[in-house]
């Protein structure tokens, strides 16, 4: 049989991945377990109060502003919102990596596993990302370097982080790329990236975020420039490899269907806050808050019924350079109030304990049961 | 081989047929190769088979969605549809005439009446023109109007759009990704086109403004009697937009069918394996998922694999012990559980219907979520309506062709002269 793609051999025939609701979830919980054996914080990540603002020459934009929020051991928590909410600003934040300038963080704290990160020198920083804290972004091809090999690029960390030897760097490497899939791992080891496809470049992202078995991933739009059967395979691996090594994950999506299936808990963020945040099944269960409405509402869903109108949020997020205080969706909002323009609202907590949004209809005793 | 073919229905393919006066473009056995050439000569070693013997036909009125992953030639049969591209062979005919012998002022006239719109709002929109003279270049080039009517013709185009009419001195860079999304809409529609192919019109803007621009493509869809081929990667929003879907793979379609037929039984593993990758934006289905996991990569269009071309990543095949007539018989769309119009290319069609691979997690009676019931109350209260959520269902296909009869696409056609009595302006004012 001749096959166009040579990649394509008989072991990688397609599978059908039928797994019960309740094994997904007991192996999830049990990796869970696993993931807070010796932990040294009640939390792996304790946001609290985080700004970073840029200073540009026409104001200070407010791109993250007050952001708190907590993220277990082995926990996948998914940051949601449009493109400029804030999100990926919140990930770079995490791993000190904000372009400076004309980016800073201005207030805040980040405790990591018991470790605050934003007191770390450059040097220990340095030591903890990449090894403690893995990254994927969203474009495979621009994040690695096109003249350097695929091997060279994967050890590089490997040898940084684990001061392991040439040979069993090379081991390491090779095991790494097959467990992401790749197939004859040991032939491609001297492959340049430009001989991968997008989806092969995706997992080579995740086997060099992987390589020193990080505490957490942080996964800014991982398949957004993928096709969605890629998209498919890789989300599959993130979310084996997460439950297999007890990674926790910061999964920063666009796609609201990717949180549905990825995540345990989901922060919905707009214009630099987060305006919502719950486990995933109360969150898309029962939303209270009418941004996260109209996301929901304006999403055409393969379930659908055809024909139907979509609802859709009128206007545009406000500029993030000085806001008003005051709720700032208030503008685009159907349900907003006098209230809503003059001061703006805490995240409090809704009928779930960890159900918590902001907005004044939804409060108790606010004018949205 | 083991699995009953049937012949090929009428309706679903009605190529190598006389032209249907119900269809308003037949592609036929379309073939759009690229040449590789290379050595210091520049000889052939082969070619890029983007479009590699693509048999369907666009109906008047209807919304023909086109999904397939990167690289599967949907985008290029778009182009070749309205010869933006040229075809290597086979043939495109609209309206009965066929596009590929037409010579370039003959051409010219029948662009007026196809358009396209780009994926890329910020690269489609030429930064040094103001908003008016982009939306004019078309109207110049056919001369459609001149002076105060051109003038007053973009202003309607604009409101048409959604636009402020007072935007036409404006520039591109002033304006968001869905408002220049807008602006390639209203330059398509200036020359009054019967047919628009939208190439991912919607992929480059963020979710609340793509759920705008769909339903403004709808709303004029229904204004304007017009008939779309939906080019997307995205099969949810196909579904929402299409009155039929074509799936396509490595440069041929291998499902066409109503999407209530192909999405609750897609009798392509192929279509099964792209809809279990879509992710639903609810938890509980998505724990109902079967994924098929495609292995590899799509192989190259340079070398399609023989026989039928998905068999190299086919989960069915394997199932099913990798049946020899999958490596050496091409299979030609045939009818799926005897819908006539619900068409696939795949030997055992059959057996693929036997499963839920694939549709586990796609439960058409689920409940949306979203805005709950009390804050739509609340709506209804405070302001008499709950505004966005007029019903504007897609015109059943069958009432279509009388629609657009009365702007037959014959009378459109010969309107050269603006001060004709169809005059464009009629039509356009859609309120």
């Amino acid at each position: 049989m001749v096959s166009a793609d040579e990649d394509i051999s008989a072991a990688d025939a397609p599978t059908i991945v039928e797994l019960s609701a309740d094994d997904v979830l007991r192996a999830r919980t049990e990796a869970v377990a696993n993931a807070g054996l010796g932990r040294k914080a009640e939390h792996l990540l304790e946001v609290r109060d985080l700004s970073t603002h840029f200073f540009t020459p026409d104001g200070v934009v407010q791109a993250v502003d007050d952001v708190t929020f907590d993220l277990g051991y082995g926990e996948t928590l998914g940051l949601v919102g449009e493109s400029g909410c804030g999100k990926s600003v919140t990930a770079l934040s995490i791993a000190r990596l904000v372009p400076d300038p004309p980016g800073r963080i201005v207030s805040g704290s980040i405790l990591f596993d018991g470790i605050d990160v934003l007191k770390l020198s450059t040097d220990d920083m340095r030591k903890l990302r990449g090894k403690e804290i893995g990254f994927i972004f969203q474009d495979p091809l621009t994040s690695l370097n096109p003249t350097l090999t695929i091997g060279y690029q994967i050890g590089e960390a490997i040898k940084e982080h684990m001061g392991l030897s040439s040979k069993a760097a090379q081991e390491r490497i090779t095991e790494l790329l097959a467990k992401v899939g790749i197939p004859r791992p040991k032939d491609r080891l001297n492959d340049y990236p430009f001989q991968f496809s997008g989806g092969m470049r995706q997992r080579v992202m995740i086997a060099i975020a992987l390589s020193c078995d990080p505490k957490l991933l942080l996964a800014d739009e991982p398949t957004t420039a993928l096709d969605v059967t890629i998209q498919a395979q890789i989300l599959e691996l993130i979310q084996r490899l997460s439950s297999e090594f007890g990674t926790a994950v910061l999964m920063i999506t666009h796609d609201l269907g990717i949180a549905a299936g990825m995540c345990d808990r989901v922060n919905v963020m707009y214009a630099g806050r987060i305006v919502e945040t719950g486990t995933v099944d109360t969150l898309f269960e029962n939303p209270r808050m009418p941004y996260a409405w109209g996301l929901l509402d304006s999403l055409p869903r393969i379930d659908d019924v055809r024909g139907d109108r979509l609802r859709t949020i009128e206007g545009m997020p406000p500029l993030l350079i000085a806001p008003p205080k005051a709720c700032r969706f208030a503008p685009r909002c159907d349900y907003a109030r006098d209230v809503c323009v003059s001061s703006e609202p805490e995240l409090t907590q809704r009928e779930e304990p960890q159900h918590l949004a902001r907005c004044w209809a939804t409060e108790p005793g606010g004018w949205i049961g | 081989m083991s699995a009953a073919v049937k012949p090929v229905d009428a309706a679903a393919a009605p190529a190598r047929l006389p032209h249907d006066p119900a269809n308003l473009v037949e592609v036929d056995d379309l073939r759009v190769h690229f040449p590789i050439r290379s050595g210091i000569f520049k000889t052939e070693k082969g070619s890029v088979k983007a479009v590699d013997g693509a048999t369907f036909a666009v109906r008047r009125g209807e919304t023909l969605g086109l999904v397939g992953e990167s690289g599967c030639g949907k985008s290029t049969i778009g182009r070749a549809m309205i010869r933006l591209r040229e075809a290597t062979s086979g043939s495109v005919r609209f309206d009965g005439v066929d596009l590929t012998t037409l010579d370039t002022g003959e051409l010219r006239k029948m662009r007026r009446r196809m358009q396209i719109i780009f994926q890329d709002p910020y690269g489609s929109l030429d930064p040094r023109m103001t908003v008016g003279s982009i939306i004019a270049e078309p109207i110049e080039t056919h001369n459609l109007a001149s002076g105060e009517a051109k003038d007053e013709r973009i202003k309607d185009l604009l409101r048409l759009v959604g636009l402020d009419p007072n935007y036409v001195k404006r520039y591109p860079h002033e304006f968001s990704g869905g408002q220049r999304q807008r602006i390639g809409v209203a330059r398509a529609l200036a020359v009054e086109p019967e047919f628009i192919v939208c190439d991912e019109p919607i992929s480059a803007l963020d979710v609340s403004i793509q759920a705008q621009v769909l339903n403004l493509l709808t709303d004029l869809r229904t204004r304007l009697g017009l008939t779309y081929l939906f080019v997307a990667h995205d099969l949810s929003v196909v579904k929402h937009i299409s009155d039929r879907v074509a799936v396509m793979y490595l440069g041929k379609i291998v499902e066409l069918g109503p999407p209530d037929q192909l999405y609750a039984a897609p009798g392509h593993p192929y279509t099964r394996a792209l809809l279990s990758a879509v992710p639903v934006p609810d938890p509980v289905a998505e724990r109902k998922r079967k994924r098929v996991i495609l292995k590899g990569d799509v192989p190259s269009p340079v070398n399609p694999p023989p026989g039928c071309r998905f068999h190299t990543r086919c989960w069915l095949y394997e199932r099913l012990g990798q049946p020899e007539d999958c490596r050496t018989i091409d299979p030609p769309l045939t009818a799926v559980a005897d819908e006539p119009d619900h068409v696939a290319a795949c030997h055992y069609s059959n057996e693929a219907l036997k499963t839920d691979v694939g549709i586990a997690h796609i439960d058409q009676n689920q409940v949306r979520r979203g805005t709950p019931a009390s804050a739509l109350a609340s709506l209804i209260a405070t302001k008499g309506t709950t505004e966005h959520e007029g019903v504007l269902a897609a015109p059943a296909f069958a009432d279509v062709p009388e629609a657009t009869e009365t702007v037959s696409a014959n009378d459109a056609f010969k309107v050269e002269d603006p001060s004709s009595t169809d005059t464009p302006t009629d039509r356009l004012d859609p309120f």
